[in-house]
């Protein structure tokens, strides 16, 4: 019955497409002749929020923090551990396979390396219409001007429909990416570090087609990266991932002229700034040691072992997830 | 630093450096006449985007190439009264390594996972300087606090695959600095790992070069490092140096088209992060061209007859800046 309560919040508040509920994701670490599962590597521990529809959200933070693990537990593309995935009220996380492959076409990815996601033996054309043919929505000659349609979409000559993935550039395969996402009209995507293999020159044109694509049609972006800059380019809300946690959650403004959390200030720190000037003058906060392991984290806040300002109660208790109010929210005892 | 001292010795003069590549499909013109030259304790920022032809000048200076298919055609490098490129290989092996260090990108593949990273370590001491066994080891110890690996003496016995890839990049680094090279050769050196950790790698190379006063090479495509970090820039694109000069006059008062567009590329130059990301239209220049027009003219907004006839030359402009383009941007108009 309580799942039925909450699928009632989900159509009170109509602005919300994705809601991300406690959502944990562990891989189980086994060893020894018998196999015996020893412990948990904790990629995604406990996470909750929301995405707006038609928000671009950001999720940021360092290798290994889970954030592309989040992305594909949201998707269902692992079997999350424990918690819920509402998009557009149904939860993901519970539906059977039949069930789920139907709202699939809803929920789309596109991924880091357009090499490695596009099959070097498939055309062009074969790879954007394979998921119209799974679904089985069009066929025939409708196929055919649909892919045309989608290639067009994405700034690719429709002409080039018989050829393979390695005629084209990184950049244009990254495009040949975002049509096959595109191809079943989805609410949802998530983008997986979607620029982080192409040049600085071509970074650009994908970024600005990923906008152009939602003004267009309307979609929702779960967008993962390391390139904060480019994050607060194209983002309208920031989340910031350390160790499987989200550590701050705010607006891009917010985010990056008032960071709360000490992780937040130690990472916008970091970024290199583009203008010698601003560099030289610069304070830089430089965190100590390396991220801890996600099999064995720390005790109390996960971040307490590089934190440059964390006390004892810091070492003891993990903190709660506390609204700093204007849509500002932190999980850290001090900050505020 | 200052670098305004023009007179004394440079460390490393390159002079006309041409390196091609025979492949099946034809030559591939690789490093087109690149001249450069190092003072002591100077920082030279490397930049373009992949292919542009930087490592392979930098392997070039060492012979590093695989040769056939590469060779080098012309070119003379002028370090320590000597032209490397002339030398027999027995004494450039003793010049690797020991008067002229390098750093790679990835420090998984620039380790040896079979050895300890002591034994990595004291082999160039043994080798170039002729230590024993306990003085290679107490300077290994040494190096590694230089670079900031807590309890060193203990870390000696480690495999490469117990550390993790900052702490890699590290040990990389401390193999480089073993036997207190004249020039460090750095190619991409932060580019394979997180922002919190590059900040603490490009902090420890601020602090050696006070320290040691090596002449540094720092390869890289974030101009954001190199903002932070160099004297001076050298811009390259299709095997030229397009643009060379003090970092603060090129981020100012950039002259190549190239250059001009490349900053505009970056997000956020405009602070509010609202307007469109500008791109560099076209494609990156096929090299298996003879460089016999200015490579950047097919994606160039201000070319014209001459750009696709011509090849400029990088011709001093101003106080130190150097620029090889047909056009002058300030003016708006030809150069005469």
């Amino acid at each position: 019955m309580a799942d039925i309560a909450q699928m009632d919040d989900q159509e009170i508040d109509p602005n919300v497409l994705v809601r991300v509920d406690d959502l944990h994701m562990h891989f189980p670490i086994y060893k020894g002749i018998l196999r015996r599962q020893v412990g948990a590597v904790k990629a995604v521990d406990g996470l909750t929020f929301d995405i707006r529809r038609g928000e671009t959200l950001g999720l940021v933070g360092e290798s290994g923090c889970g954030k592309s693990t989040a992305g594909r537990a949201i998707l269902r593309l692992y079997d999350p551990t424990s918690g819920h995935v509402h998009i557009n009220g149904k939860d993901i996380a519970e539906l059977s396979r039949t069930e789920l492959r139907k709202i699939r076409p809803q929920m789309q990815m596109i991924f880091q390396d357009p090499q490695a996601s596009l099959n070097p033996r498939m055309t062009v054309g074969s790879i954007v219409s394979e998921p119209l043919d799974e679904h089985g929505i069009v066929s025939g000659k409708e196929k055919k001007a649909r892919v045309g349609e989608l290639l067009d979409a994405v700034g690719l000559n429709p002409s080039f429909v018989n050829r393979y993935p390695h005629e084209f550039s990184g950049g244009q395969r990254q495009r040949i990416g975002i049509a096959r996402a595109l191809a079943l009209n989805p609410e949802f995507i998530v983008c997986d570090e979607p620029i982080a293999a192409l040049d600085v020159s071509i970074q650009a044109q994908v970024v600005n087609l990923l906008e152009d694509l939602q003004s267009k049609l309307g979609l929702t972006y779960l967008f993962i990266s390391h390139d904060l800059s480019m994050v607060r380019h194209i983002a309208d809300r920031v989340a910031v991932m350390y160790l499987g946690k989200i550590m701050e959650l705010t607006s891009v403004d917010k985010l990056f002229k008032t960071p709360k959390h000490p992780y937040t200030k130690a990472l916008l720190s970091a970024v290199p700034v583009p203008d010698p000037k601003i560099e030289a003058k610069r304070e830089r906060i430089i965190l100590q040691g390396d991220v801890p392991n996600p099999a064995n984290p720390p005790k109390g806040c996960v971040f307490s072992t590089r934190c440059p300002i964390a006390e004892d109660k810091c070492f003891k208790d993990a903190p709660k997830w506390r609204d700093l109010g204007g849509d500002q929210y932190v999980a850290c005892h001090l900050a505020g | 630093m200052d670098l305004d001292s023009q007179t004394s010795e440079p460390v490393i003069e390159v002079t006309d450096l041409k390196t091609v590549f025979h492949t099946q499909d034809g030559t591939v013109y690789a490093v087109n006449g690149l001249s450069f030259q190092l003072q002591p304790g100077e920082l030279l920022g490397v930049v373009g985007e992949s292919g542009c032809g930087k490592s392979v000048t930098m392997m070039s200076l060492l012979k590093l190439l695989p040769m056939p298919p590469a060779e080098i055609v012309s070119g003379t490098v002028q370090f320590e009264g000597k032209d490397l490129l002339q030398i027999d290989d027995d004494e450039l092996r003793k010049i690797r390594g020991g008067r002229i260090g390098f750093i790679f990108q990835d420090p998984m593949t620039s380790l040896n996972p079979v050895f300890t990273i002591g034994f990595q370590i004291m082999e160039p001491l043994r080798e170039h300087l002729g230590m024993d066994k306990n003085e290679a080891r107490d300077k290994a110890v040494e190096l590694l606090e230089l670079v900031g690996i807590p309890s060193a003496r203990e870390r000696l016995r480690d495999f490469p695959h117990q550390f993790s890839g900052g702490m890699r990049q590290r040990v990389v680094i401390a193999i480089a600095l073993a036997c207190d090279p004249k020039l460090l050769i750095a190619d991409e050196p932060t580019t394979a790992l997180d922002v919190t950790v590059q900040a603490q790698i490009l902090e420890i190379v601020r602090e050696l070069r006070q320290k040691l006063g090596m002449a540094i090479v720092w390869i890289t495509h974030d101009l954001g490092v190199v903002a932070g970090i160099a004297d001076r820039v050298a811009v390259m694109y299709g095997g030229f140096i397009v643009e060379y000069a003090h970092v603060s006059a090129l981020f100012e008062n950039p002259q190549h088209p190239y250059t001009i567009a490349l900053l505009e590329t970056l997000p956020g130059t405009n602070a509010d992060g609202e307007h469109r990301l500008l791109s560099i239209s076209g494609q990156a220049p096929n090299l298996t061209h003879k460089p016999n027009s200015c490579p950047f003219a097919p994606r160039c907004k201000f070319a014209f007859d001459k750009c696709r006839e011509q090849n400029p030359q990088l011709e001093m402009r101003g106080d130190d800046h150097k620029v090889s383009c047909w056009f002058d941007v300030d003016k708006n108009e030809a150069r005469a």
